[in-house]
């Protein structure tokens, strides 16, 4: 079954126009000058993500890695029922930041972005741009059924079934939803793939980066973004 | 070139020396008192050493992107700021390897490093082009302005009540116990330095400037990497200098390490307890808040003195 259903999306082939404030136009500054504004062009890099190498040395690479594996910084990013499970992580019950998980408000510092739950189109959107914006090595864990097969939002019209066809995971907690232990348990999993080198996400998105923009273009109709925008 | 005199080479080594171990004091201390902290939320908090996996962490980061020359300068200026204060200020009164280069005039010196990484980081933060990190620098500049008011109060009224601006002059004056301490002395100026103090930790009631809920997280939204680990580098040395120069004026500084270790541990403990029981001002409060209590007492500690 596809991902977004024929039937409820009609006119699928229709162009949608860029939006107003995308548009190029020319401005005039203060000083009389003339000058042309290329929003796509001036706000977001075009270039496409790198694959970037290992360490030279295996035990600097299996330093890093423990590093890594021990400084998992959670993006901010919540979407569908899951966010809620990773609130009582802060608290006191369950406390994450005793094993090294920190919660840091731009993608720009953080490490791993749990997809929690359902994602509709229109999200999928913010999160392969917060995603995207995220520096490597970046981990992606999904979670909940939802991200694995649609769960309980299978036949839906607007949400996407599989996450791993838009962005690589490397990690499913299935449930729905899982309790706060599960997101624990599965952090503890994560480290264990980090420090094996298996987490490589960041490298299998750069290398199939033209699959997976097939994919997402496929779903997301209004792409009103470059290619590849941090 | 001739060397100034009195410098000796072998200062640049005892400097690196000093650095070492306030770097190490300060990603330790910072870890105990968010630890500290969490314990107040019932939480147990991070393990003590996080500082150091994070640090490693952020230098091990693949991939980096610059948004130009003053991005990429902006931590260097804020690390160069944290250790300019701490490398021309001495740290062990007495003890000849640690202090530093310290020289006559450093008085101002220090008063002007205390200001320079924030200037730096105002640059920096703002070529990022991200929309909160101006919002951040607007906010973080107004507020160490008035911030710093109250203390530039204080040390004008310390350095009139001892006739120098040498901080190792100013420490000797205050050897021999608790009474000849600026803190006993003059304690107008101290507690208007407090205010100052308490007001640039960027701890609640005064963190609006990186306010994690409402402007994700203010100056820094940009920084990541290793750009991220110089400015984590300098938030583990940058308090614990302030803290120096604040011990040095008013609390009789340190004459070994045990000493310097205590007594920075419990003046940062200050705006640290202070800040988990205050919520937070918006800056027009807090600025309000310097103007209208910090603001009288140094001035009234010019008037005493």
């Amino acid at each position: 079954m596809k991902d977004i259903d024929e039937r409820f999306q009609k006119n699928r082939d229709r162009t949608v126009p860029l939006r107003e404030e995308l548009r190029p136009r020319t401005v005039t500054t203060p000083d009389g000058q003339e000058i042309l504004i290329e929003p796509l062009k001036d706000y977001f890099c075009e270039a496409a993500p790198k694959v970037h190498p290992k360490a030279y040395f295996q035990i600097v690479e299996n330093f890093y890695n423990w590093a890594r594996a021990n400084s998992l910084w959670i993006l901010g990013f919540g979407t569908g029922c899951g966010a809620i499970e990773m609130r009582p992580l802060m608290t006191p019950r369950f406390d994450a930041y005793r094993y090294g998980v920190q919660w840091r408000p731009t993608p720009r510092q953080a490490n791993l972005l749990i997809i929690s739950g359902y994602l509709s189109v229109k999200t999928l959107k913010r999160a392969i741009r917060a995603y995207e914006q995220m520096q490597g090595p970046k981990y992606v864990i999904g979670l909940g059924s939802c991200t694995i097969n649609g769960g309980m939002y299978w036949d839906s019209y607007n949400t996407i079934k599989r996450l791993d066809a838009y962005l690589p995971v490397d990690l499913y907690i299935a449930g729905c939803m899982p309790r706060p232990e599960a997101l624990l348990a599965g952090f503890m999993e994560l480290k264990k793939l980090i420090r094996a080198g298996k987490a490589e996400g960041a490298n299998k998105y750069a290398e199939n980066f033209a699959t997976y923009k097939a994919a997402q273009k496929s779903v997301i109709k209004d792409w009103d973004m470059p290619d590849y925008n941090w | 070139m001739t060397p100034q005199p009195g410098f000796q080479w072998i200062q640049i080594l005892y400097a690196l020396a000093t650095l070492f171990v306030v770097l190490n004091y300060g990603l330790l201390m910072t870890a105990l008192v968010q630890k500290i902290a969490a314990r107040v939320s019932g939480r147990h908090g991070i393990p003590i050493w996080q500082n150091y996996v994070d640090l490693v962490k952020n230098f091990a980061l693949r991939s980096q992107i610059s948004h130009g020359v003053m991005y990429y300068m902006g931590p260097i200026f804020r690390l160069s700021g944290g250790i300019g204060l701490l490398l021309f200020v001495p740290t062990i009164y007495g003890l000849p390897w640690a202090q530093n280069f310290s020289f006559a005039g450093d008085l101002i010196l220090a008063l002007y490093f205390v200001f320079f990484g924030t200037l730096g980081m105002a640059l920096g933060a703002g070529e990022s082009g991200h929309p909160h990190s101006a919002i951040g620098v607007s906010r973080g500049l107004s507020q160490t302005t008035a911030a710093e008011l109250p203390l530039a109060l204080a040390v004008y009224a310390i350095a009139v009540q001892y006739h120098t601006l040498n901080i190792p002059q100013i420490v000797a004056a205050q050897q021999g116990g608790i009474a000849h301490w600026t803190l006993i002395t003059n304690p107008l100026a101290t507690i208007a330095a407090m205010f100052a103090y308490v007001g640039t930790m960027m701890r609640a009631p005064f963190d609006v400037v990186l306010a994690p809920q409402e402007i994700p997280i203010g100056p820094p939204t940009e920084y990541h990497s290793a750009y991220m680990a110089l400015m984590q580098t300098n938030r583990a040395i940058f308090p614990v200098a302030k803290t120096v120069v604040y011990m040095n004026l008013f609390f009789g500084g340190a004459s070994n390490w045990l000493e310097f270790a205590l007594k920075v541990f419990a003046l940062y403990l200050i705006p640290a307890i202070i800040g988990v029981v205050h919520p937070r001002f918006r800056v027009e409060q807090s600025i309000r808040f310097f103007l209208k209590w910090g603001l009288p007492v140094g001035v009234l500690a010019i008037l005493v003195v």
